[in-house]
């Protein structure tokens, strides 16, 4: 199919994954309402409404599928048709698809309310699609907004528990205070531009029609916005207390899919709108990726609670990413994306392990809790071990190569200090990660079978096997996705010009 | 084995050119891979469920009464059932080989496994004349000693754990002989040494057993760095490690008995010192008798230990070009046969007979290999592997039926002890005949097996007195060595079956003959025993009278067969030292030779049985240790042990101490304690700031964002 972007009931079939995607979460939402109170499911029951929301989730998917093969014409000022844009919503369906998959038995554990639930945690992955699809400030200030509101209420979901509703709260203040500054700096990128269109932006800077007093503090603003989005040091406050007050589904999803949202934006704005002040700002992003890097492994190294080290480390890996954009060559915005894919799925991974541990009442998140673990539960430990070897980038895993790719990445545009800090930072992150499998398989249980009964029903025991497997799979056979990565990117590439990749300071 | 003998002298004869095509040679090695990770499985499953037993106080089910769990049931026909799958493969192919004249060695290359640079190695497996014998007795002695292992090793709680580990051992082991190049055969050598670590100590519950495991570790650890030495500078001089590459250019590269060659060659020794239990590094293999008979019989007689027999066999073209190292061989396998058979003569324990017995006749082998009698040490190797795996397993029969009697009135008598035996032919009538056969083959009788290729060896020894002095010399002790064989073989034996029964009468009554899968193992090494030496009938003794082979359509088949695979040495040593004198070194042919050999075995084994028949013996518990003269130091095994342990063992162990308190704990722990302690106070004073209060976050979000613009502006 051929779409005309000079007329506008195209626009719709641009958009058709995200609008699949919305109808579906109204229809869960519908669903939800009628059968919920009625028929409450049993504890520990999947509920029926997991399965809808995740053929929408599918149908969304076969959507974004076809549009693989749909061409263009004409020039669109809202919506990107390129291969970024669809790589990264593969990445943003895997990671709700699994969020849902793995928190089946959490929602009905917990007495959450699923349907509102599954259709926030949908309409958030609409919001991120556009976050990624977008050529436009102001729509992607909202399609961020739709995403952060949604988060907001999914972080607060639990209201039985004192420290959900006290991390939604934290996170709607700051993240209200974050989203000033992003519209606050689209509005200076306007006045010194003229456009609120990324190409457009580019292309006034080019010609020299930019006054740049408003622009520079304009993109200074913005890199303030994604970089609270992204929770880079120091914006990162927020972070341990909302991923560790969040129900852990919202925290699985917030680490991976929200995060890499924001960074799918980040990386689209600044390399599509400013490749041509990379000299300005990616001094600014150095240092944010090495401070990301650096403080939040050690802090991880003293903390025993293991969700809120999962937190940390969830910052750090965002500064492994921010090594990425600094390097803004193909190499590493190919290994960003393959990057965010592994990331996604490990990470989500782990919580749901650690949701498992947790027990009913959430109180077994202490790394002596995990004391045991791998002798009485061994196929969820085995899992458990890959996911922490994976995010700590061991060998024959696909952390490893992903971390492999960004050094690549890093090296050709000559930021040698990033990559040796990476190294290290990498080595000292393998203590904390490690410190866990060693109580799984090395330390009594705390208390006498305590890990005797888990709540893992069947769908979320095949999600957890089959994460595994693919992490496996991407450290033994990286090449493909690689490829697809770089395809992807090259698509985007083509669309700043080209002028900019390969460039390094 | 014999009928396939017939059937390739024709062929040969015949020369039947043209491909040798095998058929799945990858399968035989995969078929006990399956078979390791089946049985692997099985153990894992079966280990959990005891581990919830013992957790829960559930006493070990009795397998032998009422129904048995598939994760027992299952690994009796897994376990046998791959062997067998590989041996037929393996005969198939063997077959297959006997009608074509080969003069390369067929390779199979699997896969590039180390392409670096300069180095590049595949996994190639090689099938030729020698790998294929000896696929054929690791294969076959294989099968039958897993046979032999369901009887044997059924009440065991960790049955399929043991099938796992043995059929992971025999593909070690074969990829150990079919690999094509130096690493590929160190992958195996490694993987043997493993297996051979985790079967010794199996019962890994008793200290002693568990360090007897480690103990053989670590000492073929000494020999591996030979092997590894030897390979390194294989790499430097030829640039490849492949077999073919190197035995091809060997001759025209090296200089006879050039430093490199003899450096090489004595790299390669080391290894094979280490992983056949020959002096100095012996020691380890008679404590590996720790772990289940069949183990023994299959790992620490019947083919590991043979693995250095077959690297000297193997790399025979850079002996022969090593006169110096070739002679090292023959004489440490000459003092080891000696040394150990002298051991043996005053051994309790039928085990320790049995271990320090296959010392000595690997001493046999080594004399063999070591005078350029490639074929001749092959052979022995083989008939070795019969009438040895036989006599482990007929030990493992008595032990098994010994402990079966103790065990009925809870008697704490040792069930390895000779002294506790007595009589045991009226129980055990089968295992009784068929370890007789297998004595008389040791001992060297005409015509059981042993006979003929011992004999071989002997001869080749002292025909090469023509060369030296030293193999005069040799060949002495080589016949020393062979008398005393008889004699400690025959006394085993005899305290064994022979006499008055002393286990005590209420015990008595619970010996029995071993259950069919046991015995029937046992009568086919038996026939392997008596007829198995006749694939090698020397030419001048066929033809002889005292031979009377007459009958037979070939003679020194074995000789001919593996002629390919050392053709090149042969010739290196035929150009540079001429032919063999067909003499002894005091006059006589080899018939000769061979009927004073046999003679004085008999005479040996008569008088020997006639001396411990008149003699009367107690049990272990009244008789106490020789306290005094020879017989007190060959029992203690002549201090040996104790000589390792003062000067090395005790000196290591205090230098270790040393390094542990001062270097890696005050030094390495030292540093990388504050490294830690840095890092985590770092980590602490950073997390001073997570107050949770959003007040302070929003207060440092806003400094932030004040430095980033002014990043940006200035």
């Amino acid at each position: 199919m051929e779409l005309d972007f000079t007329s506008s009931a195209d626009y719709l079939w641009a958009f058709l994954p995200e609008i699949v995607l919305s109808v579906s979460a109204m229809v869960v939402l519908l669903v939800g309402v009628f059968t919920e109170d009625r028929d409450p499911p049993a504890a520990g029951d999947p509920s029926p409404l997991g399965w809808v929301a995740l053929v929408g989730i599918l149908l969304a998917g076969l959507a974004n599928g076809w549009l693989h093969g749909v061409e263009t014409t004409g020039a669109s000022s809202m919506v990107a048709m390129d291969g970024f844009r669809l790589f990264s919503n593969w990445l943003f369906l895997a990671g709700a698809g699994l969020t849902i998959l793995l928190s089946f038995p959490y929602l009905s554990r917990q007495r959450l309310q699923i349907g509102e639930f599954y259709s926030l945690l949908m309409l958030a992955t609409v919001g991120m699609m556009v976050m990624g699809g977008t050529r436009n400030l102001l729509l992607l200030f909202l399609a961020i907004e739709t995403m952060s509101i949604a988060a907001y209420v999914l972080t607060a979901m639990n209201r039985r528990d004192r420290k959900s509703a006290e991390a939604g709260l934290k996170y709607f203040l700051l993240g209200a205070f974050s989203s000033a500054f992003l519209l606050y700096g689209i509005a200076l990128v306007w006045g010194g531009t003229g456009s609120a269109n990324l190409p457009e932006i580019a292309a006034a800077i080019q010609a020299g029609a930019a006054f740049s007093p408003l622009l520079i503090a304009g993109m200074a603003l913005l890199a303030i916005g994604f970089a609270f989005k992204v929770a880079a040091v120091p914006f990162h406050m927020w972070t341990p207390d909302v991923y560790e007050g969040a129900p852990t589904p919202t925290t699985a999803f917030m680490a991976a899919a929200v995060k890499a949202a924001s960074f799918v934006a980040f990386v689209r704005v600044f390399m599509e709108a400013f490749p041509a002040l990379y000299e300005s700002w990616y001094p600014v992003i150095w240092w944010l990726a090495a401070l990301t890097m650096v403080i939040p492994n050690l802090i991880a190294l003293s903390q025993s609670n293991v969700k809120r080290m999962l937190a940390y480390s969830s910052v750090a890996h965002g500064g492994y990413l921010l090594v990425a954009l600094a390097a803004a060559n193909e190499t590493a915005m190919a290994g960003l994306l393959f990057y965010l894919l592994v990331y996604t799925v490990m990470n989500i991974g782990a919580l749901a392990v650690v949701m498992i541990v947790s027990g009913h009442s959430e109180e077994r998140m202490q790394v002596e809790d995990y004391g045991g673990f791998g002798w009485s539960q061994p196929l969820l430990a085995t899992i458990f071990t890959i996911f922490l070897l994976s995010l700590a980038g061991f060998p024959g895993t696909g952390g490893f190569m992903a971390k492999i790719y960004l050094l690549q990445g890093a090296v050709e545009s000559s930021l040698w200090t990033l990559a040796i800090t990476l190294a290290v930072v990498t080595v000292i992150s393998y203590y904390y990660y490690l410190r866990v499998a060693w109580y799984m398989w090395m330390r009594p249980a705390p208390v006498e079978g305590a890990h005797t009964r888990v709540w893992a029903p069947l769908p979320m025991r095949m999600g957890l096997v089959g994460s595994a497997a693919v992490i496996i799979y991407l450290g033994i056979f990286p090449s493909g996705l690689m490829e697809g990565a770089r395809v992807a990117v090259g698509g985007f590439g083509r669309a700043v010009g080209g002028v900019l990749l390969g460039l390094g300071p | 084995m014999i009928s396939l003998g017939f059937i390739s002298a024709g062929s040969i004869q015949a020369g039947g050119a043209g491909g040798f095509d095998p058929l799945l040679p990858g399968l035989i090695l995969l078929l006990p891979l399956l078979g390791f990770a089946l049985n692997g499985a099985l153990a894992l499953v079966s280990g959990r469920r005891s581990a919830d037993r013992v957790r829960n106080s559930i006493p070990e089910e009795d397998h032998t009464a009422g129904s048995v769990p598939l994760t027992h049931s299952l690994p009796t026909w897994i376990g046998p059932g791959v062997l067998l799958g590989a041996f037929v493969l393996t005969a198939i192919n063997f077959v297959r080989l006997l009608g074509v004249e080969l003069t390369e060695p067929v390779i199979r290359s699997y896969w590039s496994w180390m392409p670096t640079g300069t180095l590049s190695v595949d996994a190639a497996i090689q099938l030729d004349q020698l790998s294929m014998i000896m696929m054929m007795v690791i294969t076959g002695v294989g099968f039958l000693i897993h046979v032999f292992s369901v009887g044997y090793m059924k009440e065991d709680p960790g049955y399929p754990r043991y099938f796992a580990y043995l059929n992971l051992f025999v593909f070690f082991m074969l990829v150990l002989v079919a690999g094509a190049n130096f690493p590929v055969m160190f992958v195996g050598w490694e993987g043997v040494g493993l297996c051979s670590y985790l079967l010794i100590g199996f019962w890994f519950q008793d200290r002693e057993k568990a360090d007897a495991g480690k103990k053989a570790f670590i000492v073929n650890r000494v020999g591996d760095f030979g092997l590894l030495m030897a390979m390194f500078l294989l790499f430097a001089t030829f640039g490849t490690l492949d077999y073919g590459a190197i035995f091809a250019a060997a001759p025209d590269t090296l200089l006879y008995g050039g430093g490199i060659v003899t450096a090489i060659t004595l790299f390669l020794l080391l290894g094979a010192v280490g992983k056949s239990a020959q002096i100095p590094l012996y020691v380890w293999l008679p404590d590996a008798m720790a772990g289940p008979t069949p183990v023994s019989a299959l790992i620490h007689a019947a083919t590991m230990v043979t693995a250095g027999v077959y690297l000297v066999a193997r790399a025979s073209v850079l002996f022969a070009l090593a006169p110096v190292s070739a002679a090292a061989v023959a004489t440490i396998g000459a003092l080891t046969a000696l040394f150990a058979a002298t051991i043996a003569l005053k051994q309790y324990d039928i085990k320790k007979v049995l271990a320090y017995s296959t010392v000595s006749q690997l001493g046999f082998m080594f004399m063999g290999v070591g005078v350029g009698a490639y074929a001749a040490g092959v052979f022995h190797l083989m008939t070795h592997a019969f009438f040895k795996a036989l006599l482990f397993l007929g030990a493992g029969a008595v032990i098994h039926s010994m402990h079966h009697a103790l065990h009925s009135t809870h008697k704490d008598w040792d069930a390895q002890d000779m002294r506790n035996m007595g009589g045991l032919r009226r129980f055990m009538p089968i295992t009784w005949i068929t370890m007789w056969a297998a004595t008389l083959a040791i001992a060297g009788i005409w015509p059981f097996a042993g006979f003929f290729s011992k004999d071989e060896i002997i001869w080749y020894v002292g025909t090469a007195g023509a060369f030296s002095g030293l193999y005069v010399v040799l060949w002495g002790i080589a016949l020393a060595a062979a008398v005393l064989t008889a004699f400690y073989m025959t006394r085993m034996m005899i305290m064994t079956f022979h006499g008055p029964n002393r286990t005590g009468e209420p015990e008595s009554r619970h010996l029995h003959e071993a259950p069919l899968n046991m015995t029937i193992p046992l009568g086919i090494l038996a026939v392997l025993s008596v007829f198995g030496g006749w694939i090698n009938v020397p030419g001048s003794v066929r033809e002889s009278f005292f031979g009377g082979f007459g009958v037979l359509p070939m003679s020194d088949w074995l000789d001919r067969w593996l002629a390919p695979v050392t053709q090149s040495a042969d010739a290196v040593r035929a150009s540079q030292l001429g032919a063999y004198a067909d003499v002894a070194p005091v006059g006589g042919g080899h018939v000769v030779w061979g009927a004073i050999a046999t003679v004085m075995a008999l005479v040996v084994v008569i008088v020997t049985a006639r001396y411990f028949l008149s003699q009367p013996i107690q049990p272990a518990h009244e008789d106490g240790e020789p306290d005094r003269g020879i017989g007190k130091v060959l029992y203690n095994k002549w201090y040996v042990d104790e000589l390792y342990d003062a000067i090395i063992v005790r000196p290591l162990i205090g230098v270790s101490r040393w390094c542990w308190r001062v270097i890696d704990r005050v030094l390495i722990d030292g540093t990388v304690n504050a490294v830690g302690s840095v890092s985590k106070g770092v980590g602490w004073f950073g997390s001073l700031f997570q107050t949770g209060q959003v007040n302070t976050y929003a207060f440092i979000l806003a400094l932030s964002a004040l430095a980033v613009l002014g990043a940006f502006i200035f």
